[in-house]
């Protein structure tokens, strides 16, 4: 089916739905490399209104990537909920964004509708929303999940401790480690990337860190954000797995560029909610995301790569995961270009997770050589907090040396916290009282006398 | 890493000091940092900033050709100059395509060159750090030819190549009839590493090769992979790809040859005597 509106003298058709999508697109650099993206401003506006016509029922009718050859397709048409999608099934894409923003929509309503939204309706509606619309609506979404601790409550924000060190250095992870603990860092996860792929390797990170977190009764989770099938066979071995660790992408072809299809995860799922290691919850799954990476392994099916990210959500949702972040200025400069569209892409998949349902994280960040700088990432960060994101990244200093990027650092999230009130996981904020790291939630002065830093006489 | 800038802020009762700081004898990660109020010191986001602009210097500044060429001219090597298909700083960053082929008027003029084939031919790309190439490409290249010339190879001129991706080196090799393409490039700079150089080989090279094809060096630089080490590698791969060609299925095997220890020891010995 073809899309067309008349603009003065220009009248401007989109063939297909796909294609009215991808002009519609605020600008960004991975949708003009991949030749998809409005010509001109003009013909953007005219797709965006367009657009705002389309019924939501649409969607459900004229799918992007065709269902015979796309398993991601299959899972959301399949898992469509038409019970939860009836209150909204008369909107146009346009009247969605009207009800989002109205206070009809509220945090109930809004989780009640979310199973009746495909990914394909929450980006469309993206496009027709400026950044404080994807802020406000954000806001008023509500998602909380549990393994030893509790995420997501209203007031609340995460951070995932991440101590990479370029040869997996056990005193070298050990050190970022008790640095960001004592910054009062890691109630999301302390998740490490590994510079090794060994079995052997992930192992001993995985019982290095499982040994702290029992020793000092800490009440957050691990993970070596390795491989699914990497994982799945450590967990066979015995190795003391909380969470299972993916990257996913929005379309089957990219998926399998990772590796992995809908069947593996399921299997990996299934294999750590066996072991019962959640003490509080049984969200078992950690996903990462980005827009672009659908594009970069050249399986994006003409898709812009903003409804590919959202795609990405609806297979993380069928897994019920703790954590899901996108990477959001992690793959460079082609994707997006600079702090302005990396600043608009991280708003819109923070909104587009939160609103699928998803404990929506980010990774707010940028490579060196794109044009952003650590002011774009405090607006950013800024940005998310107002927006009640479910966790950011804690990296120390802000410069993660393994993976040799700019993430957000420690201090970051304390300055967000004391900027907006936002507290830290309940259960992990106890138990910094209770090592006298906080005092009322705020850090205290350490002296060497501080319990957690005889933990690294055992690395001598 | 550490920058040489101390300001005078020692003392300063503003900041409280982290009562760990021997930690970061075990990582080079920024940890033990201070603050104020929940902040960064003043010392640290200074820091980071000089880091963050080095990094930024080594994308966007410009290769010098003339000092390259003229280096060159003293190992006895000719030298050429192309561009890619990108024209300018921020059309390449953002149109990886574009840097990955020549740009009309260079094809045309190494095809009028009438340069011999050869059986290696050294390409040098700015990529994404101008200053990796301008600091370690001459001297790895002075520290491999004396390698090539054992093997008794040809080596042909050396091309210089502005606005360069990796597989631009594919279209160099094919159109000078180059039995083998090392691709010398700017890798993307990290905060605590803005001049790593890459090395890419590839036998038969012509447009359209798959990455899977190369076998790459990555990190040289003397506080990465010194010269005379990645020199010994590169001439092994050299020799190894000459016959099987190169690729994913070509394993390097050089750290297992007495020559490579011989090497680390020298080394090992000349840093202790530093």
């Amino acid at each position: 089916m073809s899309y067309a509106i008349t603009i003065g003298p220009h009248r401007y058709q989109f063939d297909d739905l796909k294609t009215l999508l991808a002009r519609a697109t605020p600008l960004r650099s991975g949708d003009q490399l991949a030749g998809i993206a409005a010509s001109s401003a003009e013909e953007r506006v005219a797709a965006q209104m367009c657009l705002a016509d389309v019924p939501l029922t649409t969607f459900l009718q004229e799918l992007l990537i065709p269902y015979e050859e796309d398993e991601v397709s299959r899972l959301i048409i399949d898992s469509h909920d038409a019970h939860a999608f009836a209150p909204i099934r008369h909107l146009t894409v346009g009247g969605l964004r009207d009800w989002l923003l109205s206070d009809a929509a509220n945090s109930n309503t809004l989780a009640a509708v979310a199973p009746g939204l495909t990914p394909e309706m929450v980006s469309a509606v993206s496009k027709l929303m400026r950044n404080q619309d994807l802020i406000w609506v954000a806001s008023k979404c509500r998602v909380i999940t549990r393994f030893r601790n509790t995420q997501g409550l209203p007031g609340h924000m995460g951070v995932r401790l991440q101590p990479n060190h370029p040869t997996d250095d056990a005193r070298g992870i050990a050190a970022a480690m008790l640095d960001g603990l004592l910054y009062g860092a890691g109630d999301a996860v302390i998740g490490i990337n590994p510079a090794s792929d060994s079995p052997e390797a992930i192992h001993t990170m995985l019982a290095m860190m499982d040994e702290v977190r029992q020793r000092y009764a800490i009440p957050t989770q691990s993970c070596v954000l390795t491989h699914v099938t990497s994982t799945l066979e450590l967990i066979r071995r015995g190795a003391p797995v909380d969470l299972v660790f993916q990257s996913i992408a929005g379309t089957e072809k990219a998926n399998s560029g990772f590796g992995i299809n809908l069947a593996v995860l399921g299997e990996a799922q299934q294999a750590a909610l066996e072991l019962r290691r959640g003490t509080v919850g049984d969200n078992v799954m950690y996903f990462e995301t980005g827009q672009g990476s659908a594009l970069s392994a050249n399986a994006h099916w003409g898709v812009d790569q903003q409804t590919c990210e959202v795609r990405a959500y609806a297979v993380a949702r069928h897994f019920s995961p703790l954590l899901v972040n996108t990477v959001v200025g992690f793959i460079g400069p082609e994707y997006l270009y600079n702090g302005k569209q990396i600043i608009r892409a991280g708003l819109e998949d923070h909104f587009c997770g939160k609103l699928l349902g998803l404990p929506m994280g980010c990774d707010i960040c940028y490579t060196n050589h794109a044009e952003a700088d650590q002011d774009d990432m405090d607006s950013l960060l800024t940005l998310l907090g107002t927006a009640g994101i479910h966790f950011i990244i804690g990296v120390p200093g802000a410069d993660d040396i393994m993976l040799g990027y700019q993430s957000t650092s420690f201090h970051d999230a304390l300055y967000l916290r004391q900027l907006l009130g936002l507290k830290r996981a309940p259960e992990f904020e106890d138990w910094l009282e209770s090592m006298a790291i906080t005092r009322a939630g705020k850090l205290q002065a350490q002296d060497r006398q501080q319990a957690l830093l005889q933990l690294m006489e055992t690395f001598r | 890493m550490n920058a040489p800038f101390s300001p005078a802020t020692t003392g300063n009762s503003a900041i409280t000091e982290d009562s760990w700081q021997e930690l970061a004898s075990h990582t080079v990660a920024r940890i033990a940092l201070g603050r104020v109020g929940s902040s960064l010191p003043t010392r640290e986001t200074l820091r980071f900033a000089l880091a963050h602009a080095q990094a930024r210097d080594a994308v966007h500044t410009p290769l010098e050709l003339s000092a390259l060429s003229a280096s060159l001219q003293d190992l006895q090597l000719a030298s050429l100059q192309v561009r890619s298909a990108a024209p300018s700083r921020a059309a390449y960053l953002q149109r990886p395509d574009q840097g990955r082929r020549l740009h009309p008027d260079s094809r045309a003029s190494l095809l009028a060159a009438g340069v011999e084939p050869c059986d290696v031919l050294f390409v040098v790309g700015d990529g994404l750090s101008a200053r990796a190439v301008a600091s370690h490409a001459v001297p790895l290249i002075a520290a491999t030819l004396p390698l090539l010339q054992e093997q008794g190879l040809r080596v042909g001129p050396v091309v210089l190549a502005t606005e360069a991706r990796v597989a631009l080196a594919d279209e160099v090799g094919e159109c000078l009839q180059a039995a083998m393409v090392v691709m010398l490039i700017g890798e993307r700079p990290g905060l605590s590493s803005p001049d790593s150089l890459g090395v890419y080989l590839t036998s038969a090279p012509r447009v359209g090769c798959m990455d899977s094809a190369r076998n790459c060096i990555s990190n040289v630089r003397p506080q990465g992979l010194p010269y005379p080490l990645a020199a010994y590698k590169l001439a092994w791969l050299i020799r190894a790809g000459r016959t099987s060609g190169t690729g994913v299925a070509l394993k390097d095997g050089s750290a297992a040859e007495a020559g490579w220890l011989q090497l680390q020891q020298q080394l090992a010995l000349a840093a202790q005597q530093d």
